[in-house]
């Protein structure tokens, strides 16, 4: 009977887990929650990466995003890219992404993201890759990017995945 | 009789006004929608492409010349870009595997809009990542610029703090196997459409 249980919970407990497994990967400093950091592989000569993430803010005061170390490359920039009419933009943003308290940022592919500039080596899909990010208030945190394929897409939200 | 003749002036300047009024409205016919119009006398044709000398990733010069009679895609972009560059070569690459074999015709061209720093020697090492019959193209900058004003694309060197980056044209552009303008596919445009498109110019 003992055992029964013991199935049914470890079988309920992984069925609950499945919708965020790859996402189970989340970092917390202060009233942040940092979810599933994630980076692009890179072809063999290529000098940047980008770099992805969300940010949840539960607390009660804005935070902002300044930038950050990488074990991987010399600096860790935040870019953000736009389109309009045709043309491909990026641009540093220096003064760092706002975290409004009770909102959560997604950094992401063709929108304001991180970017790993003059890697010291390529990104290879399965690696992780150490960094620590910089905020405002909540100080520093350390996190691991996991390195996904070269074109790889952010992954579904866990409400969408559930679905 | 005075008054007869301020008569006869009127009418006879309200007859001149009625034919030039008349003669601009038919010329104005002519010229946009009747025979004369621009497009069925040649003019105003928006003539995108056209011949470029550039070298490829193993070196060897090359022209458009050597692609005629196989349909090209054709899309500009720089090796240190993170994200347009690679993920517009993984979609090709992505459509070109749905089409099948048929797709085989298809010849996808990434032209660099940075060839200072992309050399051949960089181009290949980029490439590796990618579809193998993806060419990869660089020049001098006057051949990379003449390409790019053939296409009407657009490529700004913009400073950065450590370097700079490059602005450019993110579309693909879809030539037919004679060389000639197709139609472009959006960065942001959905698969379906995008297949649509690379079938119009195997045909």
């Amino acid at each position: 009977m003992n055992r029964l249980i013991m199935g049914a919970v470890a079988a309920a407990l992984s069925f609950a887990h499945l919708p965020t497994v790859a996402s189970a990967h989340d970092y917390a400093v202060g009233s942040l929650k940092i979810g599933h950091p994630w980076a692009r592989a890179t072809p063999p000569s290529a000098k940047v990466g980008g770099g992805y993430l969300k940010i949840e803010n539960s607390g009660t005061v804005p935070d902002r995003l300044l930038g950050g170390t990488t074990e991987a490359a010399a600096r860790l920039e935040i870019h953000e890219s736009t389109f309009t009419d045709g043309i491909a933009r990026m641009r540093e943003q220096t003064d760092g992404v706002a975290v409004e308290p009770g909102e959560t940022v997604e950094l992401r592919p063709n929108a304001i993201h991180l970017m790993l500039v003059d890697l010291k080596g390529p990104l290879k899909q399965g690696d992780k890759v150490k960094a620590t990010l910089r905020f405002e208030k909540a100080g520093s945190v350390e996190v691991e990017f996991q390195v996904q394929g070269i074109g790889a897409k952010p992954q579904a939200t866990p409400d969408h995945a559930t679905h | 009789m005075p008054i007869l003749k301020w008569v006869r002036y009127g009418a006879w300047t309200a007859v001149a006004i009625v034919a030039f009024v008349s003669a601009a409205i038919l010329l104005g016919w002519w010229r946009v929608e009747g025979p004369g119009r621009a497009d069925m006398v040649g003019q105003n044709e928006p003539a995108v492409g056209g011949p470029f000398t550039l070298v490829n990733h193993a070196g060897k010069t090359m022209t458009d010349m050597e692609f005629r009679g196989r349909p090209m895609a054709v899309f500009f972009g720089f090796t240190n870009c993170p994200e347009v560059c690679p993920t517009t070569l993984v979609q090709m690459a992505n459509l070109t595997k749905q089409i099948g074999p048929a797709a085989d015709r298809l010849q996808v061209l990434l032209i660099t809009v940075d060839p200072e720093r992309d050399t051949p020697e960089q181009l290949a090492l980029y490439l590796q990542s990618f579809d193998p019959r993806v060419v990869g193209l660089t020049g001098s900058r006057e051949q990379v610029d003449a390409v790019l004003k053939a296409y009407k694309a657009y490529a700004k060197k913009i400073p950065t703090d450590n370097g700079y980056t490059m602005d450019h044209s993110a579309s693909v552009y879809l030539m037919r196997a004679d060389g000639s303008f197709r139609t472009m596919i959006d960065y942001h445009e959905e698969d379906t459409s995008a297949l649509a498109k690379i079938r119009m110019v195997l045909e």
